[in-house]
């Protein structure tokens, strides 16, 4: 068997969870800005169950198509299906999304954060009880149940954030940066425990990472996306096993992986650093 | 007690000292202003002699009750209504900047051709007064919602009145608070302010009418009752004000 990442062709089996044909989105003119091409046309699918991260420059469309695949941008272009149904401009059923900025809600304690979404789908008090419970031990925050976000670090407020979409048990996951607050050993930590409860629930997970280490070892596969407009310029066929972890990251494959996707990456963060001018974000430095 | 604390409670507690000691000295004379402690013991007798005291107090702080609701409610409503219509608020931005630079008190005397001395005159006065600064606190508090939890609000699938009662609401809540508080502080001046310039009734009244008549005892407890409420409420509020924003922010 070939364990080497191999370039693979956009799959249109019957399996695709999501869809997207020819998706692309401009934002509008906004006083004294002109219109930004943001995203696309984009064309690929998604797998039902598996584990995509895409990597880009910095601006490059990532949250954007983020925000266009949960419904809370409609695209310009193209459509989306998502189970073969055409999405209709609302939020689809079934995604949880962890967004890139901290979303926690500060009147509300670690715990009540985490149940919010299951109160709000009228679950019995004794099962809500019983995931955030579970949430909670997973995520590290027990003893931090009745503190409030203000009491909480940024990396630990977006871990509530995490729980809070998880305890839903959504089966379209969306991730943009999740752990960009966190310290890298925790983020491998955390990285292992996403691949877990990916492997329980059998999600499709589209994980948006700055990490290109944390894209190689986490996914099935990695898409890459050129600078702005984001279009993809490659996806990456991983062919890890399921049951991984963070130790992929001796093998020599892992290597050969991610210095493939620096290769990709180096001439289009190069674009996007020039085109924003001081903007010298790492997004792309390992 | 922390140093600031310390620092500003030596501050109030010497400059009343210095006061007491010029007054008694006879530096500044009688006529002028009575020593704290007399003002004090001035505010006591008349608060437990005078058969117009309760009354007062009671016009005054049922006036302000109403003023406060309306400034505030209205003030707030009229804050959602401008945020959903930008044009609109282009419009009005430069009135509700320019707003308190202008002395609202010359329209007392329409007020009053309009309502008639009373009640409604003094509400219409302190709400007046209040009513923009809660204004422009809305539209702050809307602004500043973040960006994320709104969004968090849509992938929940909040419908629009739960996502304004469980999520927008409590974001806006800190800058909202902050609105509240000036709101009330300025219904409290305008208010007292309306009845010191023409009332039948009411604590600022008095003030006016003992003034008038030279009365400096009376005035000067008047005086100290109005300076002690209206620091209480406003240290109150700043009290939980500063709750609040210690726990949105960080
Ligand atoms: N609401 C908006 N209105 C106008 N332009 C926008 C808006 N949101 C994003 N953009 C622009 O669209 C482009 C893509 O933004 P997006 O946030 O999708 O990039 P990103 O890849 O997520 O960036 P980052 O790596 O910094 O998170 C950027 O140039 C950005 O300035
Ligand atoms: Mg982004």
């Amino acid at each position: 068997m070939n364990a080497r990442p191999r370039l693979v062709e956009t799959d249109h089996s019957a399996t695709a969870h999501v869809a997207f044909r020819s998706v692309s989105h401009t934002y509008p003119a906004r006083a004294g800005h002109p219109p930004v091409h943001a995203l696309g046309p984009l064309d690929f699918n998604l797998n039902r169950g598996e584990f995509l991260s895409v990597v880009g420059p910095s601006g490059c469309g990532k949250t954007t198509l983020l925000e266009v695949l949960a419904g809370l941008v409609k695209p310009e272009g193209g459509t989306i299906e998502i189970d073969g149904r055409a999405m209709t401009g609302d939020v689809p059923d079934g995604v949880g999304v962890v967004f890139q900025e901290d979303a926690s809600f500060p009147w509300l304690t670690v715990a009540d954060n985490v149940a919010f979404g299951l109160r709000r789908a009228g679950l019995p008090a004794k099962e809500i009880a019983g995931r955030v419970d579970y949430a909670l031990d997973f995520m590290g925050l027990n003893q931090f149940r009745t503190a409030y976000p203000s009491q909480l670090s940024g990396g630990m407020r977006q871990r509530v954030c995490i729980a809070r979409t998880l305890v839903t048990r959504p089966s379209l996951i969306l991730l943009d940066e999740p752990f960009g607050a966190l310290d890298q050993q925790t983020r491998l930590l955390m990285g292992e425990e996403l691949l877990k409860l990916w492997r329980e629930t059998g999600a499709t997970v589209m994980l948006i990472t700055h990490s290109l280490d944390e894209a190689a070892m986490l996914a099935d596969r990695v898409a890459v996306m050129s600078a702005r407009p984001g279009r993809f310029i490659d996806i990456i066929e991983t062919r890890w096993p399921r049951e991984r972890d963070s130790s992929l990251a001796s093998q020599p494959e892992f290597g050969v992986l991610t210095s493939r996707l620096w290769s990709l990456l180096r001439e289009e963060s190069r674009k996007a650093m020039e085109s924003s001018g001081a903007r010298s974000s790492g997004a792309t430095a390992r | 007690m922390s140093r600031v604390r310390l620092i500003q409670t030596l501050l109030i507690g010497g400059s009343v000292a210095l006061l007491e000691i010029l007054c008694r000295a006879g530096v500044i004379d009688h006529f002028t202003m009575i020593p704290p402690s007399d003002m004090l013991l001035s505010l006591i007798r008349i608060a437990r002699t005078e058969s117009w005291f309760w009354p007062d107090v009671l016009y005054t702080l049922r006036n302000l009750a109403v003023a406060i609701v309306i400034a505030v409610a209205g003030g707030f409503l009229i804050g959602l209504g401008v945020h959903a219509v930008p044009r609109l608020r282009r419009c009005l931005d430069p009135l509700f900047s320019s707003y308190y630079s202008v002395p609202t008190f010359v329209l007392y005397p329409l007020l009053i051709v309009i309502f008639g001395i009373g009640p409604a005159s003094l509400i219409v006065m302190g709400a007046l007064f209040g009513v923009v600064a809660m204004i422009v606190a809305t539209l702050t508090a809307l602004d500043r919602i973040p960006r994320a939890l709104i969004k968090t609000a849509r992938i929940m699938r909040l419908d629009a009145l739960r996502g304004v009662l469980m999520v927008r609401l409590p974001a806006a809540a800190p800058h909202l608070f902050t609105g509240l508080k000036l709101a009330v502080a300025y219904c409290v001046i305008g208010v007292i302010a309306g009845e010191f310039i023409l009332a039948t009734a009411g604590i600022g009244r008095r003030l006016s009418f003992s003034y008038n008549n030279f009365d400096n005892q009376t005035m000067y407890g008047v005086l100290l009752l109005i300076l002690v409420f209206a620091a209480t409420l406003n240290a109150l509020l700043n009290i939980w004000e500063k709750r609040l924003h210690q726990r949105w922010y960080r």
